[in-house]
């Protein structure tokens, strides 16, 4: 195939300590890591992996945010993505939206094959794939954690509550990666040199003539009920006299 | 007054307890009617099941062959039309509502909300976000279809009704695509009881160091007629099946005992439990993060912990 586009969210890193801001306006993002959200670079990894087995010739990434989204987008290029589209927001876009914007770009693109992270782990959605997928009216592959190509058809083994779940579709198709699928490369110092010198495009949102509008009001951002901390017991026979007094036990 | 679709998850034979939980947040909208659409092919036992459930007005029945597998290719195209005469379709929050609902709603041309885990008004809902880190209240503007799925773990099923509700079999007149095709499903676990419906949940991490090695926990669960879950450690090592995974990107649960062998308490795997009644701890660092949200915590070496209190359980 020709073309394969990644879509990469820049995210709050996973390993970092969320904190909801005293007025609940949002979460503490100032000076916090900020990284590829994880599943999205598993998308990149594998969409790299079909262009090095020859049965892809080009990898693009694309973001949809601000400015800063750059940085994102240049470690992409720098784990080996060939250019980079960022479509300029003020804000993160929801779901819908993003899914409008990825529908634009597919149009002027035209890649046989679009991967993207399951999930973002900032807002958890688990949407903007299928939504893509719909709005393209193409097949969708999501959670997939074993992909192989075969003339024009991609298998795709799914994780889904039942087990693994194995379909086939014809391509050109969404697919959305689970954690499985790869383990994504580190990014070496020779890369990010290269990485430089590789074409980022900024193309204004307004340019695309797409409603960005969010599809639902976001306020009031809470901490969630903490668990306190139990009791410690310091020997099974403790353990199982705890659990019967509290009649968890037959 | 409203109107509210509820989209029924089974596979084949038996009503997955999802749907009579969706049913239960349902009845928080205070509708005027919720149906429940069944699609599938033979399987009339599941729409007899959805019909017994408290608060449903009527079950469709949209029965073709090409409904015999959950493909969101094929069933969206049939939700979106059918939700043009509702006000809500919601599914629940599990690997088939996540993947049909989305395209759905975006069909319909409408936004959805992910994982409802509580109703404040007829448009406002929250939802957890940051792995349940944070709690976010989302309201959907006039105008707008509610498309949402409903975290399965923040509701208790809806109970069954005194009388079935009535069953209608639909035809939709819509074109189906041809270019998704299912081909198996190899299911993990066989005949355990049912992880995200059981009462009481025995889990492994990384400490417990192979899939031989699980067999302790495979048999403490079978001793005290648990279900086993894991870590996404145990899992990427290969100890289990992927659809053993408890947390963030596995499954979310809410036993009314956990008990944990051998996982140190990532957020990621926390964020699948939180909802659990009793939290039971076991691990050899008494500094794992598991500790500070555990009801029950014991330093101790799963090796010799497991085997004794195998013993004072009886047998
Ligand atoms: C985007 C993302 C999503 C993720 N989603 C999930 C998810 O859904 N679920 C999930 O679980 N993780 C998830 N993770 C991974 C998570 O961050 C942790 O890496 C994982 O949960 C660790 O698993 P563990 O506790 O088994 O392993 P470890 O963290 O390695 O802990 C092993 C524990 O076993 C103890 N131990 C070792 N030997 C013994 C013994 N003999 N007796 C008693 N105790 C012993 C050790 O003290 C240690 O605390 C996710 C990560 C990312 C980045």
């Amino acid at each position: 195939m020709q073309k394969i586009l990644v879509c990469l969210k820049r995210v709050v890193d996973y390993n970092v300590r969320i904190r909801v801001k005293p007025d609940g306006s949002g979460v503490v993002t100032d000076g916090v890591k900020m990284s590829i959200n994880p599943f999205d670079e598993i998308a990149l990894e594998e969409a790299l992996r079909i262009r090095e087995r020859g049965d892809a010739e080009e990898v693009i990434v694309l973001s949809i945010g601000n400015s800063d989204w750059q940085q994102q987008l240049r470690t992409g290029l720098a784990m080996g993505a060939d250019r980079a589209i960022l479509v300029e927001t003020p804000e993160p876009v929801q779901p819908l939206a993003a899914a409008r914007v990825i529908r634009a770009i597919v149009e002027r693109e035209q890649p046989e094959l679009v991967i993207l992270g399951k999930q973002a782990i900032d807002d958890d959605c688990n949407q903007t794939g299928q939504m893509l997928a719909a709005l393209w009216d193409r097949p969708q592959a999501t959670f997939a954690s074993k992909v192989e190509l075969q003339d024009g058809k991609a298998r795709v083994t799914r994780e889904v509550d039942a087990g693994l779940e194995l379909i086939e579709v014809e391509l050109p198709a969404v697919i959305t990666t689970d954690l499985r699928l790869n383990e994504p490369r580190y990014v070496k110092l020779p890369d990010i040199m290269k990485a430089k010198k590789k074409p980022l495009e900024r193309l204004p949102v307004a340019e695309l003539g797409v409603d960005v509008e969010p599809a639902c009001r976001e306020s009031n951002f809470e901490a969630p009920a903490a668990r306190s901390r139990g009791i410690m017991v310091s020997d099974v026979n403790e353990l199982v006299a705890a659990l019967r007094d509290r009649g968890l036990l037959d | 007054m409203s109107k509210i679709l509820i989209i029924a998850e089974h596979d084949g034979r038996e009503l997955n307890l999802s749907t009579a939980k969706v049913a239960s947040c349902a009845l928080e909208l205070s509708a005027a009617s919720t149906d429940i659409v069944v699609f599938g092919n033979a399987c009339a036992d599941v729409a007899e099941a959805a019909a017994g459930i408290e608060g449903i007005s009527r079950v469709l029945l949209a029965e073709r062959a090409e409904n015999a597998a959950p493909l969101a290719a094929i069933l969206a195209p049939q939700i979106a039309r059918l939700a043009d005469d509702y006000d809500y379709v919601l599914a629940p929050s599990t690997t088939f509502g996540k993947d049909v609902l989305p395209r759905a709603a975006a069909l319909a041309g409408c936004g959805q909300i992910s994982d409802i885990m509580a109703v404040l008004g007829a448009r406002q809902f929250k939802r957890p976000i940051y792995a349940g880190n944070a709690i976010v209240t989302v309201e959907v503007p006039e105008g707008c279809k509610v498309f949402g799925t409903v975290r399965v773990a923040s509701y208790k099923a809806a109970p069954g009704a005194a009388t079935q509700a009535p069953i209608e079999a639909i035809e939709l007149d819509v074109e189906l695509p041809a270019h998704t095709r299912f081909i198996e499903l190899q299911s993990g676990s066989g005949d355990r009881p049912d992880l995200q419906t059981a009462r009481r949940v025995v889990s492994g991490g990384r400490g417990v160091g192979s899939a031989e090695n699980f067999r302790i926990i495979f048999s403490l669960a079978d001793k005290l007629g648990a279900a086993v879950g894991a870590s996404r450690a145990a899992v990427d090592a290969g100890f289990v099946p992927n659809d053993m995974q408890v947390g963030q990107t596995g499954k979310i649960i809410a036993p009314e005992l956990y008990i944990a062998f051998g996982i140190s308490g990532a957020i990621q795997h926390l964020t699948g439990i939180k909802d659990a009644g009793t939290i039971v701890a076991v691990n050899k660092d008494p500094e794992a993060p598991i500790f500070e949200v555990a009801d029950i915590g014991l330093v101790g070496d799963l090796f010799e912990v497991i085997p004794e209190l195998d013993k004072a359980l009886g047998g």
